[in-house]
């Protein structure tokens, strides 16, 4: 049964990009555990608002899980300690009475904070536009059976396109690498014939993309793997890497 | 040129620079395999490599591999500090399913080197250095069974230190093996978990044989 709980918020609050941020403290009294992580947000906010204060800034939009715009580091997890899950699809319920919840931005050089919560994540929409399309001509919609698709390939490529690109990659990595993100964009591409023909051009210019951004290396901590609210595998990181070595040894 | 502008060209180098390590390990290990059964067969060894010069090339070329491991270790993880931004974390959990040891490698590899320099000072030096430079002490410097009797036999200290530095190397190579691989591409969804499983087995084989010779030579010294 969920109950009422009165929980403890450490929220990170930064006006803006060049200034100092810091920790602030709120109560929350009795909300129910049926509340969602954001909602709890929202009420806060409104809190705020009749108290004359500034509401706290952070991201959402759809709600479901689907559109990779909310973020959040929810006591040491990107997306909070769910697992598999975004931040919109967590409920107070993971938390308990008297608990103190400690909610910070993501932090990556790569990803500047914005205002308080919300940070700029262009940094991967600038990756996308320098290879993660595929600029053939497809003409109408081809019939299904067009062009064999192995099975295995159909369902590797689905997985990797399951990202929503909201960063918790790079968030999660303590060396700010944004690999996960990079190789389910390549891989989602490079396993169908499609994909196929501009595979090489697409893993360097990717990755040429994101070293110039300022994302770190990965060295295979599997820490993205782990807080990926989609799951992506580190098989992917395996694939862009060798996509990436070969590409550049055929130069 | 990618290999040292790009991400996965810099990891590339720490990859191929740690398997290189990894087999001059095997190498190493087995000579003192041999040096268990019988100091007269490890002395044989000491005087095939002595100060030869395949043995001083290959010196040299150990020494470049150690060095671009160490000095690549350094740029990657500076890069990395500088990629995570200014503000630190507050709070850092490490999720379920990330080994500790892949989050400290260069810690490790830290004292992985801190522990060569020991090493050296105790038989490089008063070896290979001692033959090259024309120094003579009380030990001949191809008498390599005698200087492991020296530093081990009944030497509590130097025994443990040995095997601390060991644990720092397992902990290094449980990580190291199977990033190396993964990072040439190597790997799928199959052979993810077989490569890390094979990671520890030969972390494990290789600290956990050098551990046993180790403690022998504490004990009972070179074999007869």
């Amino acid at each position: 049964m969920d109950k009422d709980i009165s929980v403890t918020l450490k929220v990170w609050r930064q006006r803006g990009p060049k200034e100092k941020g810091q920790f602030e403290t709120y109560k929350i009294e009795k909300i129910n555990q049926s509340v969602s992580f954001l909602e709890m947000l929202d009420i806060l906010n409104e809190q705020l608002v009749n108290e004359g204060k500034e509401p706290i800034v952070f991201d959402h939009d759809c709600r479901e899980g689907i559109c990779g715009m909310c973020s959040l580091y929810v006591n040491g997890h990107p997306h909070g300690p769910a697992t598999g899950a975004t931040t919109c699809q967590l409920y107070m319920r993971r938390f308990h009475d008297g608990e103190t919840i400690t909610i910070e931005p993501w932090r990556s050089a790569g990803f500047p904070v914005i205002r308080d919560l919300m940070v700029d994540r262009y940094a991967y929409d600038k990756i996308i536009q320098a290879g993660g399309f595929v600029s053939v001509n497809t003409g109408g919609v081809p019939d299904a059976n067009a062009i064999p698709i192995p099975k295995k390939d159909a369902d590797l490529a689905m997985d990797a396109a399951a990202c929503i690109g909201c960063g918790a990659c790079a968030a999660a990595c303590k060396n700010g690498s944004a690999m996960l993100f990079v190789s389910a964009k390549v891989s989602q591409l490079a396993l169908l014939p499609q994909g196929r023909v501009e595979a090489a051009r697409r893993a360097k210019a990717m990755v040429a993309k994101m070293d110039e951004l300022g994302f770190g290396n990965c060295t295979n901590t599997r820490a993205c793997e782990m807080e990926c609210p989609k799951n992506i595998s580190v098989s992917n990181i395996a694939r862009l890497n060798r996509e990436f070595i070969s590409a550049k040894l055929q130069d | 040129m990618w290999l040292l502008n790009s991400s996965i060209g810099k990891k590339l180098i720490m990859s191929i620079s740690g398997l290189f390590l990894i087999l001059f390990l095997l190498f190493h290990l087995c000579m003192n395999i041999a040096a268990v059964f019988s100091g007269e067969a490890y002395n044989v060894i000491c005087g095939l490599l002595g100060s030869n010069w395949y043995a001083l090339v290959g010196t040299l070329v150990l020494a470049v591999g150690v060095v671009v491991h160490f000095v690549y270790a350094i740029i990657l993880t500076l890069q990395n500090r500088k990629a995570r931004g200014n503000d630190r974390y507050a709070i850092n959990a490490r999720p379920k399913g990330v080994e500790w040891a892949s989050q400290n490698m260069f810690v490790l590899g830290l004292i992985v080197i801190l522990f060569m320099i020991l090493h050296f000072t105790q038989f490089w030096y008063n070896m290979m250095f001692a033959e090259l430079a024309g120094i003579h002490g009380d030990i001949h410097p191809q008498d390599g069974a005698a200087f492991i009797n020296f530093y081990f036999q009944g030497n509590v200290v130097n025994t443990i230190l040995y095997l601390v530095w060991f644990v720092a190397l397992w902990f290094h190579l449980t990580h190291g093996f199977w990033s190396a691989i993964h990072t040439i591409g190597w790997n799928n969804t199959i052979w993810l978990n077989r490569w890390e499983c094979i990671s520890k087995w030969v972390a494990t084989i290789i600290c956990g044989l050098f551990a046993v010779i180790t403690i022998i030579f504490y004990l009972n010294g070179v074999g007869a």
